[in-house]
């Protein structure tokens, strides 16, 4: 492998490698993904500094060049993270639509809950004006709308 | 009367939702009735609120069968032993609520499908949608060893064991279809049809549009043969 290409990897895999820790300790990034990044990083480090276990790998996949083994584990690399990805999304998908759901059972329940405490409020301060409508209520019937007034009250 | 719950999962259905609860309250007047509002922007809360019943609200759209599922659940929480489940859009004739109560209140089965192709159903659907509807029935019928003959009808009345199984997270909230009758039955339940009545949707706009029935092909399909992939007890 020549010189440059050896410097210009092993740059951009350190690179990579302090970056995912610079992420990590700033907590933008979890600990729980960057363990596969990191990997990666090293993997390349390793491979760089000990160019035949990169020879024996492709003979043994019966690749013809470095270069292609690089890339069929790089695509494979993100295959399987893309995939993780999937299976992460479902998941949280389940949780999310979960917590929609509770969310929205509950808010109805508050709901009812407040329409009652509402009602035994005016109940009990209703009870005052109770018997003046009580005397309202035969003039009310007469009148026709005792119903509508009834409703109104509550 | 038992104690049931009858669950409308609605989406901008501010035009039906009155028509369609009203028509349930002209059949069973003390009728206890939810309306799960699928996070739409319109009137239907306010409209049902107005008409003195239970809505819930989801915070934002997810899908016809995550809405009935926010229903079921309620349901479970609130004890209720029975429930239906019914369009919002005017699709389903509330008169036949009593039939498929009935059914599940004698115990014929966990789960009663009103069917619109079984008896002299009045439904008429286009045709590539039929033949879909026809395949997919037969495939059910075929793997549970019972007569289906609609396995897409979003009409149906179920017992404490189907709201079970409804609630939980085995039931596929993106097009619950022909896969959950076979996962009903995979999980030892008891399904029976009924021929109810169906209009065509009132405002034309239907689930199955555009590319979706592509899809909707392809996901029964999986869906069918991993859920026989999996063991039988849920």
């Amino acid at each position: 492998m020549p010189i440059r290409q050896k410097i210009f990897a092993l740059i951009a895999a350190i690179a990579l490698c302090i970056f995912i820790v610079e992420m990590v300790r700033r907590k933008k990034l979890r600990e729980e993904y960057s363990w596969l990044w990191l990997i990666t990083s090293l993997g390349i480090i390793i491979l760089v500094i000990w160019y035949d276990l990169l020879v024996f790998i492709t003979r043994m996949i019966g690749a013809a060049l470095p270069t292609t083994t690089l890339f069929v584990f790089g695509l494979l690399f993100l295959l399987l993270i893309a995939l993780h990805y999937s299976v992460k999304i479902s998941s949280l998908t389940d949780q999310v639509r979960n917590l929609a759901q509770k969310i929205a059972i509950l808010q109805s329940e508050l709901d009812e809950r407040r329409a009652e405490n509402r009602e035994q409020k005016s109940e009990v301060g209703g009870q005052r004006s109770e018997v003046r409508e009580l005397g309202a209520e035969s003039g009310e019937l007469r009148a026709g709308s005792g119903e509508k007034h009834h409703e109104s009250t509550k | 009367m038992k104690k049931a719950i009858i669950i409308i999962p609605a989406y901008n259905e501010e035009k039906n939702i009155a028509g369609v609860i009203n028509g349930i309250k002209n059949v069973i007047p003390d009728a206890d009735i939810l309306v799960v509002n699928d996070g739409g922007e319109d009137r239907t809360e306010e409209i049902v609120r107005g008409l003195g019943e239970q809505v819930i609200s989801l915070p934002y759209n997810m899908g016809y069968g995550v809405a009935l599922q926010t229903g079921f659940k309620y349901a479970l929480k609130k004890e209720y032993e029975y429930a239906v489940q019914i369009d919002a859009d005017g699709q389903h004739d509330p008169g036949d609520i009593p039939k498929l109560l009935d059914e599940v209140f004698n115990n014929k089965a966990d789960v009663i499908i009103g069917s619109r192709f079984l008896d002299k159903g009045n439904y008429r659907a286009p045709f590539i949608r039929r033949v879909g509807m026809l395949f997919f029935a037969k495939l059910t019928s075929l793997i549970i060893g019972e007569k289906i003959t609609d396995p897409t009808s979003g009409y149906q009345a179920i017992n404490k064991h189907g709201l079970q199984f409804y609630a939980g997270d085995y039931y596929p909230v993106d097009f619950p279809d022909a896969d959950v009758i076979i996962m009903l039955h995979r999980a030892g339940l008891k399904i029976k049809e009924i021929p109810v009545i169906m209009y065509p949707s009132v405002q034309g706009k239907s689930m199955h549009s555009g590319l979706k029935p592509v899809y909707y092909i392809f996901k029964m399909f999986l869906s069918i043969f991993v859920t026989l992939l999996r063991k039988a007890e849920i």
